[in-house]
């Protein structure tokens, strides 16, 4: 049987097939046609749907809560771990989940984007006792709706080996300083992502202050170009940029890495090991003293929520004092509800999630000490608006990418 | 009751009816069998990369990320004007032609004993070897490498009585680990290609008085070269893609870290600089093609 397309004619006809396959492409992504959106408030609560499906950070949606939800409320749950902003935005983009754990800098891409809907709060009873701190946040809050239900919060964080690192750090200057950081050249460890910039601007904002900097994340030309070049500078000094906290793990119990900026999860695990590091905060007071970045996660729901019912009796129930009290602890970060301070609580959640009893967790967190959070700044999309009287002139989240890549080279 | 009598017998001579409209018709059989394979490659396989080519003339919506489209050279200006991307571009083609070249010579060796010396056991044992690698998960052979590097680790130990100390992680350790990952994807071609040499003629050549160089250089060589050829195409694209090793042993960006950077929030660039390793590798197959590669995979 020759009747395989051979010779000459082989790579044409391929080719012809390929350009209107291109062709087709180009010509049938045109229309973008999607599933209704809707974006009102929901205004009355009704029956549950029977399903939710989820988008969350690790560690935010466990067994130990969601197993009593599931039987009170009759909402099985479904969720995806999402383990970055961008992939949480790209999940929510597919319209086939209920709700999101959104971080700062995926809130008002979700928001602009059409992709959530504005939150009735008054649905929400546990609302009223959330620390007031975190309502009404440029994060959570757009043109005065509310968008979301706070969940809980965390600082990023200086962690590093005792034993290597003398003095005890008390400014990001050990990493950031030129000078300063030469002295543990190839042994520091960086965050690996473009919000980074963040920190340094955030220590350009004490150390500079002829920038006159504000908010890290609302950069001018000349503010973003002082805080890529300090970047630029400590490149040859790093050691690693970590994007997954287990290479971060390893790093620092083996003795590559000596001092960087970390989530308290690290720490965790690390101690856990007998691993000898220390961690900013310290509970003796706010290290390091330029403040930090930080995230405060909020809950949201879909544009296109198929179980709309189920979604708000979870934004309720991971914000209730027991639940959260749990989730905070589980996670390591301050949680929302003021009420899940009260140290029975604690305790009794602590019990839940079978981890030492801490009445003073949520001292050790700072979680009801805004003067402490005043010196936290939450991650945030970057974008053109200023949010000032300096207009549309800031650097936007892709000049961010790219000044990323070239940092990293 | 009334439907499945109507069934049974129309069944059969369905049958036979599409029987019959097989027979005496070849193209019609190589058409059907070939069909859904064929489908598949085209639409999902270069459906894909021709809507990645269509993406990378597209806008992106600045704030929400959102692909916008409305075309624009924008990305491909971006990538050819700013010299960071060329810089990664030359780097990841360096490492690439390193490891390909590390592991030709690698894998020669190990490939001729296999096919010429070893025997039937022997053989067996070897191939069962090479391929065992390839049976653990990809994630846990990189960080084992990371482990091995890490100051103070198995490599510092031993190069430690020589005065020197482990690469670290950088662009030499992702030479190292891409090396050993291809490693076997080299070693297979040129085993199957030196198996194809006939005995007779390392015979013949030593009959007629060459040496063991010279029946190396002049016979072995020349036809084992298109196998070599047909492996670098594996070990040269894997290395060109991979984007996890140089996340994991390197602070460096290649291809593959840049394309994974953008891809969630500027995926026209993303696939614009996607474009760059396509490219190479269509040069780099017309040239394997030129050797005679492609009877050797």
């Amino acid at each position: 049987m020759r009747l395989i397309v051979s010779g000459r004619h082989g790579p044409a006809l391929f080719l012809a097939a390929f350009i209107a396959l291109m062709a087709a492409a180009v010509a049938g992504c045109g229309g973008s046609g999607g599933t209704a959106r809707n974006t009102h408030m929901l205004q009355s609560l009704g029956r549950g749907e029977g399903q939710l499906n989820l988008v969350e950070w690790p560690g935010y949606v466990e067994p130990q809560w969601v197993k009593p939800f599931e039987q009170q409320t009759g909402c099985i749950v479904h969720n995806k771990d999402a383990g970055t902003s961008d992939q949480m935005v790209l999940l929510m983009r597919t319209g086939q989940y209920d709700g999101v754990s959104a971080s700062g800098n995926a809130t008002e891409r979700l928001v602009d984007g059409g992709d959530v809907s504005p939150v009735n709060v008054n649905l929400v009873p546990n609302y009223k006792t959330i620390f007031p701190d975190i309502k009404n946040q440029p994060y959570n809050t757009f043109g005065g709706v509310h968008y979301g239900i706070p969940h809980g919060r965390g600082a990023n964080l200086l962690m590093w080996r005792t034993d290597h690192v003398h003095p005890a750090p008390l400014s990001w200057s050990v990493i950031l300083d030129p000078s300063q950081a030469a002295k543990y050249r190839g042994n520091i460890s960086v965050y690996d992502d473009p919000i980074y910039i963040a920190d340094a601007a955030v220590y350009l904002k004490t150390h500079d202050p002829s920038l006159g900097i504000t908010n890290p994340y609302e950069l001018d030309s000349k503010q973003f170009n002082a805080a890529v070049s300090l970047l630029k500078q400590q490149r040859p000094n790093v050691g690693e940029y970590w994007s997954d906290a287990t290479k971060q793990i390893q790093s620092f119990a083996s003795g590559d890495d000596w001092v960087g900026t970390t989530w308290q999860y690290q720490y965790f695990q690390l101690a856990g090991k007998k691993v000898p590091v220390a961690i900013s905060p310290a509970s003796e007071g706010f290290v390091p003293t330029e403040g930090a970045t930080g995230w405060s996660d909020t809950w949201m729901i879909s544009s296109h929520a198929k179980h709309p019912n189920c979604m708000y009796k979870w934004m309720n129930w991971i914000v209730s004092p027991m639940v959260n009290a749990e989730v905070a602890q589980y996670f390591g970060e301050a949680p929302a509800q003021s009420l899940a301070c009260q140290p029975a609580t604690l305790e009794a959640a602590a019990k839940v999630i079978g981890y030492p009893p801490d009445p003073h967790f949520c001292d050790e967190y700072h979680a009801g000490l805004p003067s402490f959070w005043s010196r936290v700044y939450y991650w945030q999309t970057p974008t053109t608006n200023c949010g000032d009287s300096r207009g549309n002139v800031c650097k936007n989240y892709n000049d961010w990418v790219s000044a990323w890549t070239q940092i990293k080279g | 009751m009334q439907s499945a009598e109507a069934l049974a017998p129309a069944s059969p001579s369905v049958g036979r009816r599409v029987a019959a409209l097989f027979h005496g018709r070849p193209r019609l059989t190589v058409g059907a069998l070939l069909g859904g394979p064929l489908g598949w490659l085209v639409i999902g396989y270069l459906g894909s990369l021709a809507v990645l080519f269509a993406a990378a003339f597209w806008n992106v919506n600045a704030l929400t990320g959102e692909v916008v489209q409305t075309f624009t050279l924008g990305n491909f200006k971006t990538i050819f004007s700013e010299s960071v991307y060329r810089t990664v571009a030359l780097r990841t083609v360096g490492i690439a032609a390193a490891v390909t070249v590390t592991d030709a010579l690698l894998a020669f060796p190990v490939a001729f004993y296999m096919a010429k010396v070893a025997r039937r056991r022997g053989k067996a044992v070897l191939v069962v070897a090479v391929l065992m690698p390839l049976w653990s998960s990809y994630l846990v052979k990189v960080y084992s490498w990371r482990v091995i590097l890490s100051s103070g680790g198995v490599l510092d130990w031993a190069l430690h009585p020589l005065g020197i100390s482990g690469p670290g992680y950088g662009n030499l350790a992702v030479w190292l680990v891409m090396s050993y990952l291809w490693l076997p994807y080299m070693i297979l071609p040129i085993f199957a290609g030196l198996e194809r040499i006939p005995d007779s003629m390392i015979a013949a050549s030593e009959d007629l008085g060459g040496g063991p160089l010279i029946t190396f250089r002049r016979v072995i060589l020349p036809l084992a070269l298109p196998a070599v050829v047909a492996g670098s195409i594996f070990t040269f694209s894997l290395t060109l893609g991979d984007y996890i090793t140089p996340q994991l042993v390197s602070n460096n960006d290649f291809i593959g870290t840049v394309v994974f950077s953008n891809i969630t929030n500027n995926l026209p660039l993303a696939s614009a600089f996607a474009t760059v390793p396509v490219v190479i590798m269509v040069i780099y197959l017309l040239i394997a093609r030129r050797l005679g590669a492609f009877e050797h995979l």
